[in-house]
């Protein structure tokens, strides 16, 4: 930055950034080994990931776009960084925060006072969607039933199809949520470790909606998904957040010992020690491994239908979420299932609380959203227009 | 104040899910030593660096779970972070960084939630 060191240290400075070369650097970043100032910091990490997402042509102009909420380290960040480049390059976003409630006592309940401090901070609506409300049953009340084991296979398939249920009662045409590459690399190296190639193709690609091939019943929607921080490194999303001082909670959820993913990550950890790039060689391998099983399939579409008790996408007659409902309802026949009465009166009392500008009836948007109309098409953010380019650091 | 007796005050810092094993406390104002016996000779000792305060932190302060926060060859475990005066160690020479009077020293889990 020639012309801004008028005033010269009278020290040699130490560890000058590589970019600006006049402030001491805080950071070596994992991916190239630079080492930056604060500032520059700042500047590249956000300029990346603008680069992203036009790059990947994520977004319209007018999108309304749910950014998936947790109130953990990523989606904080997400909601921080989206909300400033949506202002900075003018992508003329409507963003809300959208969060799930699974019911979970002393873990759920204190991560929402953050997301809901983040609605405040950043000035982004809020909904949070619960389990209870949505399936009758919290977390809490499935684990007392069935216990440790098998609660994360209904958590994670509630929580995917709560994430879509809350994106139609918001009207939004897209979800993104704060997984980062190393979440990535270590999900690629789990789907390999099953030799779960569908999961595989999925979890690598930046963005997906249903035109995604789904040879194994993995249940897909018709909202846009994608991941902003696909190739953003879990340290600089941790620093970012600690130089910003942004408000996250971080504890583990009670429920998940998650020992295999755990193993995974540390792994994962280990190898990046000794080879700076393996989190983005283990993303390619991923991506290339997927590229040839897709060559091979020749591309058959399963017939996507709807399931028959709620609704949802699904290309059985039970989507999994019912299925699972099922047998936690066996002997517990008076909770019903009831979804789309709750789920419209939910819908109702969201837009009453937020004053959401109307949202399509969630009623009609199950009932004929995902059979009648044609499947969503990715198009281009060409219009986005008079996006700048990336400015030279010599202007930080 | 004999040799072994010095000590240094290093302010401690545990952020993002670290301080749950330091019984929530996110900073600590400690009295470190300022060096430490080499080879268990008391009369060869080395100034402290960042592997002695890791190990001098685990058995003096660490409250629970000491696998969360101890890693391989005296480091901590891969996925903490630490800084030294606010810069990352990786620019302050890691391990090998020897302490001064009055640093501070931040310790961040990178491992607790999304
Ligand atoms: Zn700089
Ligand atoms: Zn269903």
């Amino acid at each position: 930055m020639p012309g801004a060191t008028d005033t010269k240290p009278t020290k040699p400075l130490k560890n000058p950034c590589n970019l600006c070369q006049s402030v001491r650097a805080i950071l070596k970043r994992p991916k190239t080994g630079q080492q930056l100032c604060k500032e520059c910091f700042f500047h590249v990490f956000e300029t990346e990931i603008h680069n992203t997402i036009v790059d990947n042509k994520l977004f319209n102009k007018g999108d309304r776009v749910a950014i998936g909420a947790s109130g953990g380290k990523d989606s904080t960040v997400l909601a921080y960084v989206m909300k400033l480049l949506n202002d900075r390059y003018s992508y003329e976003l409507d963003l809300v925060l959208l969060s799930i409630d699974e019911g979970i006592t002393g873990y759920r309940d204190d991560s929402l006072e953050t997301v809901k401090r983040n609605r405040d901070q950043y000035q982004i609506p809020l909904l949070i969607v619960s389990y209870k409300d949505l399936y009758g049953w919290s977390m809490d009340d499935i684990v007392k039933e069935i216990g440790r084991k098998n609660n994360c296979t209904f958590c994670g398939v509630f929580r995917r199809q709560a994430l879509d249920r809350g994106a139609i009662m918001l009207n939004v045409d897209h979800i993104v949520t704060g997984h980062n590459a190393d979440d990535i690399a270590e999900t690629v190296l789990m789907n390999i470790l099953r030799g779960d190639l569908p999961r595989l193709q999925r979890c690598t690609s930046i963005i997906t909606n249903d035109t995604s091939e789904d040879s194994s019943g993995i249940e897909t929607s018709k909202i846009l998904r994608s991941k902003p921080f696909k190739y953003t490194y879990e340290k600089e999303i941790v620093m970012y957040a600690y130089f910003k001082k942004l408000d996250y909670f971080s504890t583990e959820c009670i429920y998940s010992p998650n020992a295999y993913r755990g193993h995974a990550r540390i792994f994962l950890k280990d190898l990046e020690a000794v080879r700076r790039t393996a989190i983005v060689d283990i993303i390619h391998s991923g991506e290339a491994l997927s590229a040839s099983v897709q060559a091979n399939e020749s591309t058959k579409l399963p017939t996507m239908a709807n399931c028959t008790r709620c609704g949802y996408i699904s290309s059985n007659e039970l989507c999994k979420a019912c299925l699972l409902l099922e047998g936690l309802n066996k002997g517990l026949p008076q909770l019903g299932i009831g979804h789309t009465t709750k789920i419209r009166r939910m819908h109702e009392a969201a837009n009453l609380a937020s004053g959401l500008s109307s949202p399509a009836s969630l009623s009609s948007a199950v009932a004929d959203g995902s059979a009648g109309e044609k499947v969503k098409v990715v198009t281009h953010i060409k219009d986005l227009g008079q996006l700048e380019t990336m400015p030279t650091l010599a202007s930080v | 104040m004999s040799q072994s007796d010095a000590t240094l005050r290093i302010e401690l810092q545990f952020s993002g899910g670290m301080e749950l094993l330091f019984d929530n406390q996110k900073t600590i104002h400690a009295k470190v030593p300022a060096s430490f016996p080499l080879d268990g000779s008391a009369e060869n000792r080395h100034a402290a660096t960042i592997r002695d305060l890791i190990s001098w932190t685990a058995s003096n302060l660490l409250k629970e779970r000491p696998e969360l926060f101890i890693g391989a060859d005296g480091s901590v475990r891969s996925g903490i972070l630490v800084l030294v005066n606010g810069a990352d160690w990786e620019l302050e020479g890691e391990l090998e960084y020897e302490l001064e009077d009055r640093d501070e020293i931040v310790f961040i889990s990178t491992l607790h939630g999304g």
